[in-house]
């Protein structure tokens, strides 16, 4: 069923309970995210994409990425309110990685910078958990995983060995924003595919991609083909 | 872990993914922590990812990962025990036992954790060893408390 809300005065018409970002996109009204993909479910994690929302008479900011879309609503994304959070938001993740650029361009627009507090200790990742959602939703895989809480919060495989699920895709890489995964070829260790966070270390093909004859192309093969059986056999 | 053992709790749950919390309290009872090779085989049987068993297993303080000993000794260093004399009471059980906080003895008989607040502050300064707890706790009273335990398992 489609839904009319007003955002920033203009009527859009979404889906019931899509997100609001998704009428913000329609509207044409930009709204800056870290942790949100088109790709992958909403997380909210960044909380970069609040807006303010009125909704049956009260008014109060919400995630806009995961914030589902209702009759009557009407959303503001450019408010005083709304600018203050951001600018707070930006401030803190800042403090916590002060040499990513994407965070300090951000922090530019928004008109702050590095200041009243202290950095703890220099980290480059936001834990906006794309990077995992990423590996399990898309890639299929689920190599890394978030572990820990509160300050000792971070992304890491399981047990914190040396993953014997990675596939090597590198999407990890390609999807952080603030560039804290890194593909890394280890000489030391070849036809070892693993993955250490920070630090992945990934090899290019021993065998020169000559796929037809590659022992590991071929056993890959063999368990597809396994899994693909299997998979059909249980459907019937 | 017993392999078996692991079914049973399974089988409880009905290996749902939502059990997961209770499946873990189950092998924590028997085994005192949690096996890496369990949660590996737990994560195979549900068919759930094993970094998704990780996170819990991390996020929760109640569970370990490392090996604990056979009697966990939990020293309270709320506010109300912290004024009592909490800190002397710790010292005096980590140099009985030779081991500070949160480590365990080399004969897995004893671990020591800090808490901070059992709701008992009326009793303070509170040590709690398995689910006996002692009130007014003052540190010529450790080393009685603890033979206690040792000569109970050997009997």
């Amino acid at each position: 069923m489609k839904v009319s809300v007003i955002i920033d005065g203009q009527m859009v018409q979404i889906e019931q309970g899509a997100p609001i970002i998704d009428a913000a996109k329609k509207a044409g009204i930009f709204i800056p995210t870290l942790c949100y993909h088109e790709a992958l479910k909403p997380y909210g994690s960044c909380c970069l994409c609040i807006v303010e929302v009125i909704q049956d008479g009260q008014r109060r900011l919400v995630t806009s990425c995961n914030f589902p879309a209702a009759v009557g609503m009407e959303i503001f994304t450019n408010t005083a309110r709304v600018r203050q959070s951001r600018r707070m938001i930006v401030e803190l993740l800042l403090v916590r990685c002060p040499d990513v650029p994407l965070l300090q361009t951000m922090a530019k627009q928004m008109g702050t910078g590095l200041s009243r507090f202290k950095t703890r200790e220099a980290n480059e990742c936001i834990l906006c958990g794309l990077c995992v959602r990423f590996c399990e939703e898309v890639v299929g895989v689920g190599a890394i995983g978030l572990a820990n809480r509160g300050v000792d919060r971070e992304v890491a495989t399981p047990f914190k060995m040396a993953s014997d699920v990675c596939i090597g895709c590198g999407s990890c890489t390609y999807i952080c924003p603030t560039g804290c995964i890194k593909m890394v070829s280890d000489r030391k260790t070849p036809n070892l595919r693993s993955l250490k966070m920070g630090n992945c270390s990934l090899v290019p093909c021993p065998n020169s991609y000559q796929c037809e004859t590659c022992q590991i192309e071929q056993e890959f093969f063999k368990d597809i083909k396994r899994v693909i059986a299997e998979f059909r056999s249980k459907g019937q | 872990m017993d392999i078996e053992k692991v079914d049973r709790i399974l089988e409880e749950h009905e290996y749902r993914h939502s059990a997961i919390i209770g499946i873990m309290q189950d092998v924590q009872d028997i085994e005192n922590y949690l096996p890496e090779e369990t949660l590996r085989y737990i994560s195979d049987k549900l068919e759930l990812n094993l970094t998704k068993i990780f996170d819990v297993a991390t996020f929760y303080k109640a569970f370990s990962l490392v090996p604990r000993g056979r009697h966990t000794i939990k020293v309270c260093c709320g506010t109300a025990c912290h004024l009592a004399g909490a800190a002397r009471n710790l010292d005096q059980v980590e140099r009985t036992l030779h081991i500070k906080a949160e480590e365990t003895t080399d004969d897995r008989m004893f671990s020591i954790e800090t808490v901070n607040c059992l709701g008992a502050c009326a009793l303070a300064p509170v040590v709690v060893v398995d689910e006996d707890y002692y009130d007014a706790v003052k540190p010529g009273k450790i080393e009685k408390i603890l033979s206690y335990y040792r000569s109970e398992s050997e009997r």
